[in-house]
C-alpha cells in the first residue's frame, strides 16, 4: 500500500476544505505517514469470507409515524448562523467570477 | 470544604428526601466548591461554563415542590455536570472547539431533557478534547483540565472535565460520551466510576457526533450505584435517535444493590495485559481478581485474538466517520466564519479559512486521515477492511461470552501521565485507549471503577468490566461487589486518599 506524502495531504486538505500553510503540510505529512503505517496491517487481517460490520447492533426499517414532529422555527435554525438575511442563511459568492 | 459534597449521589438523594438539606443548599455548596477550586492558574478547570442562576432556580423549584408534598424523582435536586459535547438550551455548547465558541443550541439533547424532567440542577458544561478527540483534554481549545490527584497530570480524555469535576467534589454526577474510552479512561486515571452503556441504550440525540457508529452517552460518578441511578434516568428508547434500542433502562439500580457474584464466571482477556501495561496497574488488577475469587466468582482466562487489531481498525473507522460528521462545520450554519485574507471571496474559500482557523491540530489530523481512508482507491483497503475487523472483534466477544458472564481487564495501560508528555506523539496518545476500544467496536457495555493506587506513583488505576450487548446490569452487579470489597481494604473511598486541593478565597466569583 502506498505511503502518504505531502502532495497527498495537500490534495486531501483541499477535499476536506481546510486551508493549510506549508509548515502545516510538512508536519501533517510526517505525522500521518506514521499513523497510516501503523494501521496498514489491518487490510491483511480479514479474508474475503468475512462480512463487513457497519453498525454494532443491526436494526432495520426504523420508521416513525408520518406526522410533523420536532421541528425548529426558521429563527431558531438561523440563531447560530454567522450571517442571515430575510429568514435565510447568507453566504458569500457561490461561484468564482471569470 | 463542607463535608456535604463528599457524599455519594444516593446519600445526597436520601438527605434531600429526609429534608436534612435543601436542594438550594446542596447546589450552592457545589457552586461554592467550583468557585474555590476550578479557576485560577492552578485550578482544576473542569468547567467551561458555570450555570449558576438556572441551577439555583431548578433547586429552589425542587424545594418548593417537596414542601408541597409533591412526588419527586429520587434524584430531584441532586446536581449534575454535563460534558460540553452535549447540547443544552440556555448555556453555550462549544465541543471544546473554537469553531463553536459562544454557540447556543436551539434545542436540548434528549438526555438533557431527561435530567430536566427529573429536576436535576445542571451545574454547567465540562471541558473535553476538541470534539471529543483525545485522551487527555489537552486538545481542548480552551486549555487542559488538571487531574485532582496531581495538578501537573492529565485527567484523561476526552471527558477529563466530567471525571475531574466528580473527583474533585465539584459535582456528585456528570454526563460523559464514550467513542473509544472517553468515559472509562478518565474514570480510571481520576479514581472515579464511568460507564459506557450498550450502543443505543442511551439516546445520542443532541450529542455532537464524532463517529456515529461508536459514540455513546453514559454516566460519570464516584460510586457504582450512583452510575446505575443516573443510567436509569438517561436510558431508554428515543424516537429522535434511529439507532436507539427499544429496551427500557431498568434493573440497573437493583443489580447494583444485589451485590453477589457467587457462581459467576469472569473472563480475564489475555490480550488486554502484559507488554505496555504499567506494573502497578497490573498489580492492582491482580488484587481485584483475587477479591472476586474470594467472593465466589470463578476466574478463567479467555483469548480474544482479534483485539490486537482493534486499535488499528478504530483509527480507520473513527476518523472516516468523523471527517464526514464534521463536514457540517462550514462557516454557514453555525459558529465561526473566517474570511480569507486575499483572493476571491467564494464560499469554498471561506469554508477553507473557517475550518483552518476553527479546528485544532488533532481534529485536522483525523479529518485528513478519514478523508484519505474514504477516498477512491483506498476505501476497500482501509475502511472496508476495518469494518471486517469489526466483525472479527464481535465474533471474539461472542465466543468469550459463550464461556463467561463478564470480561475483565485493566481500563487503561497506565496511570495519569504528565501534561504535555504525549502531546507531540499522536500514536503514543492513541495507545491509552487500547483496552477500551474493543467495546465500542462491538457495541458492548463497559464499566470502569478504581482498582487502587499504583505502587510506583501513588496514582489511581482502573479496572474494566465488559458484558454482552443489552446486559449492562451485569456490570453493576459485579462492579458493586468489587467496589465494596476494595473500599473495605482501603478503609473508605479511594478519593479519601487524594491530596486536599488548595481553595481560593470564598469571595472569588464563579466564571
Amino acid at each position: 500500500m502506498a505511503a502518504i506524502n505531502r502532495d497527498d495531504v495537500a490534495h486531501l486538505a483541499q477535499l476536506a476544505h481546510i486551508e493549510m500553510t506549508d509548515d502545516e503540510l510538512d508536519r501533517m505529512a510526517g505525522e500521518l505517514a506514521v499513523i497510516v503505517d501503523s494501521v496498514k496491517s489491518i487490510s491483511e487481517v480479514a479474508g474475503n469470507d468475512v462480512p463487513a460490520t457497519s453498525h454494532p447492533i443491526p436494526l432495520s426499517n426504523v420508521l416513525r409515524e408520518d406526522v410533523v414532529g420536532h421541528v425548529l422555527t426558521a429563527d431558531q435554525a438561523l440563531s447560530g448562523a454567522p450571517d442571515a438575511q430575510n429568514g435565510r442563511f447568507r453566504v458569500p459568492a457561490i461561484l468564482e467570477e471569470d | 470544604m463542607t463535608e456535604l459534597i463528599k457524599h455519594s449521589a444516593a446519600a445526597l438523594a436520601a438527605k434531600l428526601a429526609a429534608r436534612e438539606v435543601s436542594a438550594v443548599e446542596l447546589t450552592q455548596a457545589h457552586l461554592d466548591r467550583i468557585a474555590a477550586v476550578d479557576g485560577g492558574e492552578r485550578g482544576i478547570h473542569a468547567f467551561l461554563h458555570v450555570n449558576t442562576a438556572e441551577a439555583l432556580a431548578v433547586a429552589a423549584d425542587v424545594d418548593e415542590r417537596r414542601a408541597r408534598g409533591e412526588e419527586l424523582h429520587e434524584l430531584a435536586g441532586v446536581p449534575i455536570a454535563v460534558k460540553d459535547l452535549i447540547v443544552t438550551v440556555g448555556q453555550p455548547t462549544t465541543a471544546g472547539s473554537k469553531i463553536l465558541e459562544g454557540w447556543h443550541s436551539p434545542y436540548d439533547a434528549t438526555v438533557v431533557k431527561k435530567l430536566r424532567a427529573a429536576r436535576m440542577p445542571i451545574l454547567g458544561k465540562t471541558n473535553l478534547d476538541e470534539f471529543a478527540m483525545g485522551s487527555s483534554t489537552e486538545h481542548s481549545a480552551y486549555g487542559p483540565t488538571r487531574n485532582p490527584w496531581d495538578l501537573d497530570r492529565i485527567p484523561g480524555g476526552s471527558g477529563g472535565g466530567s471525571a475531574a469535576a466528580v473527583a474533585s467534589f465539584e459535582a456528585p454526577l456528570a454526563l460523559g460520551t464514550d467513542t473509544g474510552g472517553s468515559i472509562r479512561q478518565p474514570g480510571a486515571v481520576t479514581g472515579t466510576v464511568g460507564v459506557k452503556p450498550t450502543y443505543g441504550g442511551v439516546s445520542r440525540y443532541g450529542a455532537i457526533a464524532m463517529a456515529s457508529s461508536l459514540d455513546q452517552i453514559g454516566p460519570v460518578s464516584r460510586t457504582v450505584l450512583d452510575s446505575a441511578l443516573l443510567h436509569e434516568v438517561i436510558g431508554g428508547h428515543d424516537p429522535f435517535d434511529s439507532t436507539s434500542l427499544t429496551d427500557p433502562a431498568t434493573g440497573l439500580v437493583a443489580a447494583a444493590r444485589l451485590g453477589n457474584v457467587k457462581g459467576m464466571k469472569i473472563g480475564v482477556v489475555k490480550e488486554l495485559g502484559g507488554e505496555g501495561y504499567q506494573a502497578g496497574v497490573e498489580a492492582r488488577f491482580a488484587d481485584s481478581l483475587e477479591m472476586l475469587r474470594s467472593a465466589g466468582a470463578e476466574i478463567v482466562e479467555v483469548s480474544c485474538p482479534n483485539f490486537d487489531y482493534a486499535l488499528g481498525a478504530y483509527y480507520l473507522i473513527m476518523p472516516s466517520e468523523a471527517s464526514s460528521n464534521l463536514a457540517k462545520f462550514d462557516g454557514v450554519r453555525y459558529g465561526l466564519r473566517v474570511l480569507p485574507e486575499d483572493g476571491p471571496m467564494t464560499i469554498e474559500r471561506v469554508m477553507g479559512s473557517t475550518r483552518a482557523a476553527g479546528f485544532g491540530d488533532e481534529v485536522k489530523r483525523r479529518i485528513i486521515l478519514g478523508t484519505y481512508a474514504l477516498s477512491a482507491g483506498y476505501y476497500d483497503a482501509y475502511y472496508g477492511s476495518a469494518q471486517k475487523v469489526r466483525t472479527l472483534i464481535q465474533r471474539d466477544f461472542d465466543a468469550a461470552f459463550a464461556q463467561v458472564d463478564v470480561l475483565i481487564s485493566p481500563t487503561a495501560p497506565t496511570t495519569a501521565f504528565k501534561l504535555g508528555e504525549k502531546l507531540d506523539d499522536p500514536l503514543a496518545m492513541y495507545l491509552n485507549d487500547v483496552a477500551t476500544i474493543p467495546a465500542n467496536m462491538a457495541g458492548v457495555p463497559g464499566l470502569s471503577l478504581p482498582s487502587g493506587l499504583a505502587d510506583e506513583d501513588g496514582l489511581p488505576a482502573g479496572i474494566q468490566l465488559l458484558a454482552p450487548v443489552r446486559q449492562d446490569a451485569r456490570l453493576y452487579r459485579v462492579g458493586a461487589v468489587l467496589e465494596t470489597m476494595l473500599e473495605q481494604s482501603w478503609g473508605g473511598p479511594i478519593l479519601a486518599k487524594a491530596p486536599a486541593l488548595a481553595e481560593l478565597a470564598k469571595t472569588t466569583e464563579a466564571k
